[in-house]
């Protein structure tokens, strides 16, 4: 395969950045997106040329780490997957691929493709967890709960913190991310107890970030590896509600 | 000024659920317009003195201003501050995880507001504050005002466009106000979805109708002779 590429080259998140053209050939249909920056990496080094910067980790859609926008899509054409798990059999021989960082004003550059995503750690340090005593795991059977909540809870939890809710929504809004956390710890009842109280501090902490106002266009969804689902947004917004009325 | 997001979110979906509310009265109102003149014209203009006279709906009245203008000015608090806080990208396909009316509600409102400054001008201004012509029962003549209006094709496109923006600004907004105020179980939010387009549709058509209908009542004996059906 041949493959045209634009990729975003920035030296620093002051410096200005730019795209630059690459044509690489001869490749696998079948390696995956990363792998083909691999090659051209190892191109980029031959020519003693500075290799492009992206972020990766586990590269088995885990991580979280890898997202980009290709081709004006997070993580590329397809819904549901990560960067890393997306190969060059999706693109067709000849294709031209634009790729750029993920956008938003709380997410600066670092270097090239690499973003710094450490407003998301903030908002969970702010909340994001229960208080309660660590020890060993207590007994399973002494908290109750039916198959259908822990379900639910879990697909909230799936949340990898990738960052394509907000590339894509076009209000740069951290909605999606925060209320993945604070509903799969309202579900459950271990956080349940403190559900007032980290919705307020999430939510300020999102605010004093700087993220956008969710304005329900469910682009997020659509777009997030994990399908985390947008009636976590609602849920956030109903603990919100209630510790507006009944106080955090 | 306030500052949280979510909080100027239900700033916008209160002021823009009442202002729902308010058109269904306002709707239901205005299809007395729809009778035969003799009787359109007496009950019509009854009922728009007694609305004007009346002391609750001039409470509501003042709702309804600090409503329209408090969801105006938090649409532009928060349209400018998404546009710095979102990216832009040099190739963009985002388009395709959204409705285009969810990405539009501000450039959709906007229409709706130009619209609301015309029909206060239309109607609202004409009836308070000018001596307008009176009916034979002694009372301010605004069915004639309304005829004569809609008999101006113009404003006839006018309003039916409007109408169109807001169609589409309700089909997003009832959904999205509802969302803000946090109704989260599945079973609600579909039942929320399906209600809200339904509402969306009806109240938009509803309003739209009428302009035409009044327009064509009065133009029918041309418009039957262009049509040669005479
Ligand atoms: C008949 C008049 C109007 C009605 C019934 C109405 C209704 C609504 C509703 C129900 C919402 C949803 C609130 C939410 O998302 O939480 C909304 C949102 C919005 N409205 Fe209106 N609105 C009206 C007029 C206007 C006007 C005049 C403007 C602008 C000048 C405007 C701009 C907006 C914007 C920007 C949003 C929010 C954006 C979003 O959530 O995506 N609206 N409106
Ligand atoms: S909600 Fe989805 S898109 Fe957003 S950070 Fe989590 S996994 Fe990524
Ligand atoms: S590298 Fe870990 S999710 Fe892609």
């Amino acid at each position: 395969m041949k493959l045209k590429l634009n990729i975003w080259r920035q030296e620093s998140a002051t410096a200005k950045g730019a795209f630059k053209t690459y044509t690489l050939e001869n490749l696998e249909k079948d390696m995956s997106f990363l792998e083909m920056l691999d090659v051209l990496n190892e191109q980029l080094v031959t020519k003693g040329e500075r290799p492009v910067v992206f972020d990766h980790d586990c590269r088995e859609g885990i991580c979280g780490t890898c997202g980009v926008m290709i081709n004006g899509r997070a993580h590329g054409p397809i819904g549901g997957i990560t960067t890393c798990q997306l190969h060059l059999r999706s693109f067709n021989d000849g294709d031209e691929i634009t790729v750029e960082p993920f956008r938003a004003s709380t997410f600066p550059i670092i270097k090239d493709l690499k973003i710094n995503r450490s407003a998301f750690d903030r908002i969970i340090s702010a909340g994001g967890y229960i208080s309660a005593s660590t020890g060993s795991a207590p007994e399973a059977n002494s908290i109750l709960i039916t198959h259908d909540v822990a379900e639910s809870a879990f697909d909230s939890a799936a949340c990898i913190g990738c960052g394509a809710c907000v590339a894509t929504c076009k209000n740069g809004s951290a909605a999606l991310f925060t209320s993945a956390k604070i509903s799969h710890l309202a579900k459950l009842p271990q956080g349940r107890a403190e559900a007032r109280i980290r919705v307020v501090k999430m939510v300020e902490q999102m605010d004093k970030e700087g993220f956008g106002h969710c304005t329900n266009t469910e682009a997020c969804e659509a777009e997030c590896p994990m399908g985390v689902s947008v009636l976590n947004i609602a849920q956030m917004n109903w603990e919100y509600n209630k510790a507006l009325l009944l106080g955090a | 000024m306030i500052k949280l997001t979510l909080l100027r979110k239900l700033l916008m979906a209160l002021t823009g659920l009442f202002l729902c509310l308010f058109l269904v009265i306002h709707l239901l109102g205005n299809l007395q317009l729809f009778l035969p003149k003799e009787i359109a014209q007496e009950q019509f203009n009854a009922y728009s003195q007694a609305l004007s006279g009346n002391l609750f709906i001039k409470v509501v009245a003042i709702g309804l201003y600090v409503s329209i203008l408090a969801h105006a000015i938090y649409a532009v608090v928060i349209t400018i501050y998404n546009r710095k806080s979102g990216g832009k990208y040099a190739v963009d396909e985002r388009k395709v995880a959204s409705p285009w009316y969810s990405r539009s509600m501000g450039l959709l409102g906007t229409v709706i507001f130009v619209f609301i400054v015309i029909h206060f001008q239309n109607f609202w201004y004409y009836y308070k504050f000018t001596d307008m012509p009176l009916d034979p029962w002694g009372r301010k003549d605004l069915y004639s005002a309304v005829v004569n209006l809609f008999g101006n094709v113009w404003y006839v496109v006018i309003y039916v466009v409007s109408m169109v923006a807001m169609g589409y600004h309700l089909l997003h907004g009832v959904a999205s106000a509802v969302r803000t105020l946090g109704v989260y179980h599945q079973k609600y939010v579909r039942v929320v979805n399906v209600a809200g387009v339904v509402y969306s549709v009806v109240i938009s058509a509803g309003f739209a109708i009428i302009p035409i209908y009044v327009y064509l009542v009065q133009h029918q004996e041309r418009l039957l002779t262009l049509l040669q059906l005479k």
